[in-house]
């Protein structure tokens, strides 16, 4: 069922909020089965790309185009991604008190994979397994929706959620932060077994290279002021690791500010 | 837009029909000593009855309107073009098959008789001023217990009416507690033997059809020692132009050791005033629990009550109260601790939307020689968009040193991050305001029974769609 296009196909997309501008002109292609990796400072643009990618309303894209599978997102409302594939591992997950987990998960799988994906013994199979896999106690499905979760729990949940939706795009935010060692471990683990193998993509946004040590990327583009300065291969993380920003910023911006020299 | 407009103007309100008045008597448009009496005689009633309600009717005219709540609503009241009686049956049925058809076919569409059949000990169901339905478990009446309507109930037990009828609520008690009395009919009257539980909770449902039309029903449930029930009740209404009034009084009783609960889930049409006195007596050890949810109507002013008279005793009410557009709820609780080790909670949770009002209005008190008592007072209120509006009214009197008291009060907006979440899982915006809607409910619909609660959640869905500009 591969398909030849791209699972993610961003074409020099501008996008700002309330007229000031914060993408300027991102390429970005995931062929299916990659994970590729979003490296940048805070504020330069990462979680922005997320958000636009999976709607959000406060963002406005000024031009450019973002496709899944061959098909045109930014015509679609976010829900409407949502069911076309699309996935958003939230940085800062929202708590909405009085909806149950189990109930939760079962709606949306509804949504996303349809009803028949959502009953049954072969539903339940797959949710305890991704929740052995999770390390997750089965308490966790009467609780409500990250009302008083942790950091680390938080973020679990959000893998849990990625791995019963099987989602043909991952996004990634920030899935690290806020976990320990182990955390990153059990997570990563969840990243792999949601992506490798199958004819998904995933986009994994971080700042730092810790994540990358469990979830081998394709490929890492390092993101400056909007713009993917650099691309390369899993080296690129390690190269960051020991060097910082730095040195590509200066590449990004010269200090004669002459664009041709 | 035609249709949201159309939807706008008729409400989201999926039980406004009406079906045609077949009245077999219908008392002329107004108020006076005459109607009082004339209802009464109709009843055939006991002399002391008639003359409860003539002395109710005089206090009625004399006492000013309530100078809360929401005032210029209650202006707007015109007691001269209410009816204050009107009956569409002749008789009480025990056999749906006997209940005129078209009466039937409302109750049918709105599941009663499906209800009954699944999970309920008894039904009673009332249409405008008397109750077409009446029935109850076989095994529930031969161990003694009492489930009647209200008419019935004074007619078969006239001691025991008149012992309790106006021991919890005195008519002098407000403007429409006295109007209750005075032109009441219908209602339930219900006795719980020494020691006997009703497993499955019996139910009320009241029906108004006709345009400016008053009901005033009249309920009294008597739980006597050790015994428990739960009672649940609910409205709808016809969508009409002109207003129409409901007005009941609920008094209970749970002697000591009993347990009484009482469930209400309020939807009627938002051309009713729903202004009801509900309040019981809880004696030694026993237990009383208001779960109360108002979602419809035009103006509700509500304040189940307790009164803690017996050691021991306790008091819970949740409730919630859901305002839309032209809506004001006020709603809220009273309970007072009289004795000592009597302990109490409140939780009311409000949401408000399309410019809609919710208020909490509460009162807790402790008399001063009530020692050890414990009060917990939770208020959470909603609001969904900016024309909307919340208001606490939390007032506590506590006159013994002893007691322990705490009250937590907040007031939250949905955020605009929470929804995004939810539509990033496949929920469109519609459901993923019910989503949050629903879960801030929670705490309440998990005390309803569960059939009743699926209803609500359905309820609220509908009351978001057709919501996002």
């Amino acid at each position: 069922m591969a398909s030849d296009k791209p699972v993610l196909d961003i074409s020099n997309l501008h996008a700002g909020i309330d007229d000031t501008p914060i993408l300027r002109g991102i390429e970005l292609e995931i062929p299916a089965g990659e994970i590729h990796a979003i490296m940048g400072r805070n504020g330069s643009g990462k979680t922005t790309t997320a958000n636009i990618i999976m709607g959000h309303p406060d963002f406005e894209v000024t031009d450019g185009g973002v496709q899944l599978d061959g098909e045109d997102l930014l015509e679609m409302e976010p829900w409407e991604r949502a069911r076309a594939g699309v996935f958003l591992s939230f940085q800062y997950p929202q708590a909405v008190p009085g909806l149950q987990v189990g109930n939760f998960l079962r709606k949306s799988v509804a949504a996303i994979r349809g009803e028949d994906e959502a009953k049954g013994t072969e539903f339940r199979k797959k949710l305890k397994n991704a929740m052995t896999e999770l390390d997750i106690d089965r308490s966790f499905l009467g609780r409500y929706v990250n009302d008083g979760f942790s950091g680390g729990e938080k973020k679990r949940f959000e893998i849990l959620q990625l791995m019963l939706l099987q989602p043909k795009l991952a996004i990634l935010d920030e899935t690290d932060s806020g976990l320990d060692i182990d955390g990153i471990r059990t997570v990563a683990k969840g990243i792999n077994a949601a992506v490798r193998g199958t004819d998904s993509g995933a986009l994994i946004i971080t700042h730092y290279s810790r994540i990358l040590e469990h979830v081998q990327p394709d490929r890492v583009h390092v993101l400056i002021k909007g713009r993917i300065v650099k691309s390369g291969g899993p080296e690129l993380a390690l190269e960051l690791e020991e060097r910082g920003y730095e040195w590509l910023e200066e590449e990004a911006n010269p200090p004669n500010g002459n664009m041709e020299g | 837009m035609a249709a949201k407009e159309a939807r706008e103007a008729v409400g989201e309100y999926k039980a406004g029909w009406h079906d045609p008045e077949n009245a077999t008597i219908r008392f002329d448009f107004g108020l006076s000593e005459q109607v009082v009496r004339d209802i009464s005689a109709l009843k055939n009633e006991p002399d002391w009855m008639t003359e409860i309600r003539v002395k109710a009717f005089h206090h009625f005219e004399n006492r000013p309107m309530p100078t809360w709540g929401n005032m210029s609503m209650l202006e707007e009241i015109d007691f001269d073009s209410i009816c204050y009686y009107l009956r569409s049956s002749d008789a009480t049925e025990k056999d749906w098959e006997d209940v005129p058809e078209n009466i039937r076919d409302t109750f049918d569409k709105l599941g009663i008789p499906e209800a009954e059949q699944k999970w309920l000990s008894g039904v009673t169901a009332q249409y405008e001023s008397e109750a077409v339905y009446h029935s109850i478990r076989e095994d529930l009446e031969q161990q003694g217990v009492i489930f009647l309507d209200m008419d019935s109930g004074l007619k078969e037990y006239p001691e025991l009416v008149k012992k309790w009828f106006c021991s919890v609520v005195p008519y002098q008690d407000n403007k429409f507690s006295a109007l209750n009395t005075a032109v009441w009919s219908g209602g339930s009257f219900i006795y719980v033997p020494k020691g006997v539980h009703v497993e499955m909770p019996v139910q009320a449902y009241f029906r108004i059809n006709a345009k400016n039309m008053g009901q005033f029903e009249r309920t009294l449930i008597i739980a006597d020692e050790g015994s428990s029930i739960h009672y649940v009740e609910g409205c709808t209404a016809p969508t009409y132009s002109t207003d129409s009034l409901h007005s009941a009084v609920v008094e209970l009783i749970a002697l000591p050791g009993a347990h009484i609960r009482y469930s209400t889930v309020q939807n009627w049409s938002a051309n009713v005033y729903n202004l009801v006195t509900k309040r019981g007596i809880a004696h030694e050890n026993a237990k009383i629990e208001w779960v109360d949810g108002n979602i419809g109507s035009k103006l509700t002013m509500k304040y189940p009550a307790v009164i803690l008279k017996g050691e021991g005793s306790h008091a819970e009410v949740i409730s919630v109260a859901y305002s839309g557009k032209g809506q004001h709820q006020d709603a809220g609780a009273k309970i007072h601790h009289l004795a000592s080790n009597t302990t109490s909670k409140i939780l009311s949770k409000s949401i408000s939307k399309d410019g809609g009002r919710g208020s909490y209005r509460g009162m807790v008190s402790v008399s001063p020689k009530a020692e050890n008592c414990k009060l917990n007072v939770v208020c959470d209120a909603l609001i969904l968009d900016d024309g909307s509006r919340s208001d606490t009214y939390p007032t506590m009197e506590v006159a013994n040193p002893s007691a322990r008291c705490e009250h937590e009060a907040s007031v939250s907006k949905v955020s605009d991050e929470q929804v995004f979440y939810l539509m990033s899982r496949g929920h469109s915006e519609e459901e993923a305001l019910a989503m949050i809607v629903n879960g801030f409910f929670e705490p309440f619909t998990r005390e309803l029974p569960m059939e009743y609660a699926v209803e609500l959640n359905k309820l609220m869905a509908l009351e978001m769609e057709g919501s996002i500009g």
